[in-house]
């Protein structure tokens, strides 16, 4: 079943096109890794499904229904949260406040009934801080909770943003380079995480990433974007010995040569 | 000269936070805006007057309909203030509506934001201005008195070196009043749904977008709750103060400003703190400027000597007393 769907989707800066006509069907809780050299629109590609931008043409089908035209908080409330290739997080709130602001949506509490700390209120919120308690235990941060996330590690504020983007019970999660600056550690933890992710809570996980390592070992497929374009999609075996792709990355003399 | 500066502390004392709080909760308007638009809302000092304004019509109603009488004046004042608070709560969610909504939607520039702020703000002047002409025939409006039991605090005979000091009860009324407002609207930033909503967008409007955040809904209720407490203010400046015109909104407005500029824009610890240190040396400057120069410069000289207070701070603290450096990445 598929449950995300991108249709023709193409984006114009002015006279540039950052991308041209991508097409992609999502299988309900897979993985899958959107890779290509820098520039070739990844982040774009991102920006257009969680409604930074506006595509110039195309469509994006989340179960069926279109999320052209709506606000980033609309798209985020039917189940597409995301991180951030530069860490966005809310540094001068804690680690626990950032997961709570996450669960903004769900969290039913009425800031009357808050203020006179009305029983059932108290209830909710009480129920609001085990869930995100879990949630940093889960993503490992427990010990950090009343930390101010701004003082964080790097490896654990990637960590944070995760769990922040959880918080929201996405169906489709999307990670701009996760592994980003990690040493092999954590990036070995952060793999076990997105595995672990799909089994127990039931997301789809769209990544982009730069480490080959990660996206051969954790993807159930794989698009290639070059200059804006689909060069290339399937499974990491056929990725790894597609011409185009190894073009796009080296040159056109590798392929001849190599 | 030392030795009468110390008698007459109590009653600055008394005087400066009864003004000093009304700064304070002013000044929170000013700054939670700020925090979340970046935007200063010079109409935000003018919300104050209208708010005192609604206030003073709530009450003549209730004169007029015989309840000031027959009620427990208490009661009369949580009908007005809950009153005028709301009402100038929904003014305020109007003016970014009509207002300031249409300029963000459009990316412009900050600074139009300002100017047209400052627009507002005569616009409310004038309106105020006008209605009160036509109802009353004079744009200067007294409240009928309530809570004026006049106390007097007799220190003087336990403590021979201070002097008596005289506040009426309405004075209780705007300290207990205010503390409340405070502590609850700290209590609504630090530990509600809504509250850490505002503060997310404060730091970052796009992310939180994306976390499932309405930002503009965030923006009114942040401008529905600034709103409805300087309003309330109003209310107990008109009680406190008995007199009131269109035009008490733009220096009480500047010196709140003044406040939360001193605490650190943005911060709303910082802008409470900061409201009543200015209203603490407003009053002391007011009371002894005369005795400290020998008679060159009065009480009303206060102001001058709270602003250079302000300048002080700001040559050597620019970011405010609470406000943190930005540090410049490079």
């Amino acid at each position: 079943m598929n449950i995300l769907e991108v249709k023709h989707l193409t984006k114009e800066f002015g006279g540039l096109t950052a991308t041209s006509d991508i097409n992609m069907t999502i299988k309900k809780n897979s993985i899958t890794a959107v890779i290509g050299p820098n520039g070739a629109g990844k982040t774009t590609f991102f920006n257009m499904i969680t409604a930074v931008y506006h595509p110039t043409s195309g469509d994006i089908l989340l179960n069926g229904k279109s999320l052209v035209g709506l606000k980033p908080h609309q798209v985020s409330q039917f189940g597409i949260t995301r991180t951030f290739q530069n860490i966005r997080l809310f540094e001068n709130m804690t680690v626990l406040e950032n997961v709570l602001v996450g669960m903004h949506q769900n969290l039913k509490s009425h800031w009357i009934g808050t203020l006179l700390q009305l029983p059932h209120i108290r209830k909710i919120e009480e129920n609001a801080r085990t869930t995100a308690y879990d949630i940093l235990n889960y993503v490992g941060l427990e010990n950090y909770v009343n930390e101010n996330a701004g003082n964080l590690a790097y490896g654990a504020q990637r960590r944070l943003e995760i769990g922040r983007a959880i918080a929201a019970k996405p169906k489709v999660l999307l990670l701009d380079e996760p592994a980003a600056g990690m040493n092999p550690k954590e990036t070995e933890r952060l793999t076990n995480l997105i595995h672990d992710m799909r089994t127990k809570l039931d997301v789809t996980i769209i990544l982009i990433e730069h480490d080959m390592n990660l996206v051969m070992k954790i993807s159930d497929s794989i698009y290639v974007l070059d200059h804006g374009e689909l060069i290339a999609s399937g499974k990491p075996n056929e990725i790894r010995n597609n011409k185009k792709v190894i073009e796009a990355y080296l040159g056109k003399g590798a392929v001849s040569n190599g | 000269m030392l030795a009468h500066i110390i008698q007459n502390l109590p009653q600055v004392l008394i005087d400066g936070l009864t003004l000093g709080v009304v700064y304070a909760v002013v000044a929170i308007g000013y700054t939670m805006v700020y925090g979340i638009l970046e935007l200063i809302n010079f109409a935000h000092g003018d919300v104050f007057m209208t708010g005192a304004f609604i206030g003073a019509i709530v009450l003549f109603l209730l004169m007029g309909m015989g309840f000031l009488a027959a009620l427990p004046a208490i009661l009369v004042f949580i009908i007005v203030i809950v009153i005028a608070a709301i009402a100038t709560g929904l003014l305020g969610v109007g003016i970014e509506r009509v207002a300031y909504r249409p300029l963000r939607k459009k990316n412009a520039p900050k600074l139009i934001a300002l100017i047209t702020s400052i627009g507002i703000s005569f616009v409310l002047e004038d309106l105020v201005r006008f209605i009160a002409e036509l109802k009353t025939g004079n744009y200067i409006v007294t409240a009928p008195p309530m809570f004026n039991h006049k106390f007097t605090l007799n220190l003087h005979s336990a403590l021979p070196f201070f002097n008596n000091a005289t506040f009426q009860s309405s004075f209780l009324l705007v300290l207990i009043v205010t503390i409340i407002m405070l502590i609850a609207l700290d209590l609504f930033v630090n530990k509600t749904k809504w509250g850490m909503a505002m503060r997310a967008v404060a730091q970052d409007r796009d992310t939180a977008s994306l976390m499932t955040i309405n930002v503009n809904r965030v923006i009114s209720v942040t401008f529905f709750i600034g709103s409805a407490l300087g309003g309330a203010t109003g209310v107990l400046f008109m009680i406190q103060y008995g007199t009131i015109d269109p035009y008490i909104g733009f220096i009480l407005g500047i010196k709140a400003f003044t406040a939360a500029v001193l605490g650190g824009i943005g911060n709303i610890r910082g802008a409470m703190f900061g409201g009543v240190m200015l209203g603490l040396l407003e009053m002391f400057a007011a009371s002894n400027l005369s005795i400290i120069t020998h008679g060159a410069m009065g009480a009303e000289y206060k102001d001058v000597f709270a602003f250079i207070i302000l300048i002080l701070v700001l040559i050597f603290k620019p970011e405010g007393l609470f406000g943190k450096a930005v540090v410049e990445k490079v």
